[in-house]
């Protein structure tokens, strides 16, 4: 025990550490900040729990283009303990996403970026897009046949860009097509680039915590001033103050907890998502949807005008980014209360809404032609011979199916059809099929005259009495 | 002269944090070129033409649209499965072959060919394409890209090309 002492107090002594780190923990901070502040702390542990399991994952992974396949199916089903790292580190990425923005949101509606917490603001901006791209990244070094499609898609959005499109098109590739450069690349990005400018990013944007002081709650008719902000806020906490440690920590502490403990949950119970197919690039055998954090920016993109698609696919993001990064100098002073600032409450309201109901059409993804529909039977059909019964055949082989449902079978993209007969004339039908119309490509070349009239006379039979 | 040793030190300071400052640029920039240049050298280096054999002539009927596997034109002795390319090929004629990209010209998205509606479909976005490639529904603006293919030695060959990257 004297030992001890003895070794801790030389240890103290030629590094000042305990004393200084001491002082770090016990800072003053404003009291009652109570559950609201718990996000940023708990988004840092989430990026500490994909350090380790990405560490872990990195002892097995083997980042090769014709490799790392298999090595993912050795880390899930074969290696000891491979697929609770791969889910924590799968589910780990999406409590990141969440509490990174529940962050963002929560310091916007609490105006905490205002004077003198601008550089606050502006780092996390750079943490976020970190973030995100790490969440992109990672979805492609589980290198299944998705991943080699997100690529794709990743470069031809960037292939959009004016001037150098191509140019930063090959570089998300790693070159011209898909191959063994693609994945290497990937992963340096993802396991050394992106974290090593979180590691940065994450130290400069503690530092400012420290340096400016955690911001008090919001109080209605207390704004910000920047000539007296500082002095007041000082003054406060040498009235108010509470030692960090542990009167605020252990929110943040029991919070954190909670959310490990679901991360941990949800790897044992849930697990990592299942490995597609084969990152085989001539396999058109596919359905690319992405990881769900990115299922809102997918349907956007199979619903937005196709004029405008070109300038949206780089200007969206571009106009978000410069927002964000312009918001702490657009208003930097004034009321904080979300209660006085009903514009920041509105924007929340309104970012929340549409990307939901984004998600909730991606999830469902009605404009894409349903290639696993089931062919419609003898019995919807109605006729077992005859021109109807032919029409019946016909409307399974001729792709109709794929994007029209009757009485059940069939997509979502075009109207559904199950009673079509009471809706238009055996002219309007032949016209529609033909020359097509809206979204719907004509078929008049495809389809011979006995096809047509037969097509025809079925549709025309599907009618609801 | 006390007037001047002050200058003089002064300068003396300035040239050493100039030096300094200097030299550690020098030693960046000098470990950046071959850092920074490695990275994106291979980005501007042009692979050779390479025509890739996907089959005998006979061996396709005459309106059949087929998809066709071949490999990449240089493929990296590690990129396995990855270097395999496809494309959809279509005999028009005795002499005469159209091969379209898989990739659409929406984003990229494998387009499949649906034999009973003569139409290109791709899964991703609702892009759809008429039988001669031109955009029947959805969001792609313009039509499938084409690759170059002939025929060699009775056998049908493809230029082995870059994904298509849409530009604006």
């Amino acid at each position: 025990m004297r030992l001890l002492k003895s070794v801790m107090s030389w240890f103290e002594d030629r590094t000042g550490l305990v004393s200084s780190m001491g002082s770090i923990m016990r800072h003053p901070v404003p009291p009652g900040s109570a559950w609201f502040y718990v996000f940023g702390s708990a988004t840092l542990l989430a990026f500490l729990t994909q350090v380790a399991t990405g560490i872990a994952l990195a002892f097995m992974y083997v980042p090769s283009s014709g490799e790392a396949y298999q090595s993912l199916q050795f880390i899930t089903n074969d290696s000891t303990l491979g697929r609770v790292v791969r889910g924590i580190h799968n589910w780990g990425a999406s409590a990141m996403i969440v509490l990174v923005v529940i962050h963002m949101v929560q310091v916007y509606l609490f105006a905490a970026y205002k004077y003198p917490r601008e550089m606050n603001w502006l780092t996390g901006v750079v943490l976020l897009a970190c973030t995100v791209i790490m969440g992109f990244t990672g979805q492609v070094v589980r290198w299944d046949q998705t991943a080699v499609w997100s690529v794709i898609v990743a470069a031809e959005q960037a292939g959009r860009v004016p001037f150098i499109g191509k140019w930063l098109a090959d570089f998300v590739i790693g070159g011209e097509t898909i191959g063994g450069a693609t994945l290497s690349r990937m992963f340096a990005y993802h396991v050394f680039i992106i974290p090593g400018l979180i590691f940065i990013f994450i130290g400069f944007h503690l530092y400012l915590v420290l340096r400016n002081g955690i911001s008090e709650p919001p109080e209605i008719g207390k704004p910000v001033d920047p000539k007296t902000y500082r002095d007041s806020y000082e003054d406060m906490l040498k009235k108010k103050g509470v030692p960090f440690w542990p009167d605020a920590a252990w929110r943040d502490v029991v919070f954190g907890f909670s959310v490990m403990v679901a991360i941990l949950l949800l790897a044992v119970i849930v697990g990592p998502p299942d490995l597609g197919k084969p990152p085989d690039p001539s396999n058109l055998d596919a359905l690319p949807v992405p990881d769900w954090y990115f299922v809102f920016y997918f349907a956007l993109f199979a619903l937005m005008p196709p004029e405008l698609e070109s300038y949206l696919i780089v200007g969206g993001p571009l106009i978000i980014g410069i927002l964000l990064l312009a918001l702490p100098f657009i208003s930097n002073r004034g009321e904080r209360s979300p209660l006085r600032r009903p514009w920041a409450f509105a924007v929340v309201v309104l970012a929340v809404a549409s990307i939901s109901s984004l998600w909730a059409i991606g999830i469902s993804s009605p404009w894409s032609p349903n290639f696993d529909a089931k062919p419609l039977t003898a019995e919807i059909i109605g006729a077992s011979t005859g021109p109807i019964y032919e029409g019946g055949e016909l409307f399974n082989e001729k792709g109709c199916l794929y994007c029209h449902a009757i009485s059940g079978h069939g997509g979502q993209r075009g109207p559904d059809l199950t009673n079509i007969g009471n809706r238009l004339s055996t002219n309007e039908l032949t016209w529609r099929i033909m020359n097509g119309g809206l979204n719907m490509p004509a078929f008049g070349g495809t389809l011979t005259n006995d096809e047509l009239s037969s097509l025809v006379a079925f549709l025309k039979s599907r009618k609801v009495d | 002269m006390k007037q001047n040793m002050i200058t003089s030190e002064c300068s003396r300071r300035q040239f050493l944090a100039k030096l300094s400052i200097a030299l550690s640029s020098i030693a960046g920039t000098l470990v950046a070129i071959p850092v920074v240049g490695s990275i994106i050298a291979p980005l501007f280096q042009k692979k050779p033409e390479t025509w890739r054999a996907v089959g005998a002539i006979e061996s396709f009927k005459i309106g059949d649209t087929v998809k066709v596997e071949y490999l990449d034109s240089s493929p990296l002795p590690w990129a396995g499965i990855t270097a395999k390319s496809a494309a959809w090929l279509r005999r028009v004629s005795d002499e005469k072959f159209i091969v379209f990209s898989v990739n659409c010209a929406h984003l990229g998205c494998p387009v499949r060919w649906v034999e009973g509606a003569k139409l290109f479909m791709c899964p991703c976005h609702g892009g759809v394409y008429y039988e001669d490639g031109s955009v029947a529904s959805g969001p792609p603006p313009r039509g499938l890209y084409q690759y170059p293919v002939r025929v060699q030695n009775g056998q049908v060959e493809i230029l082995a090309s870059p994904i298509p990257i849409t530009t604006i």
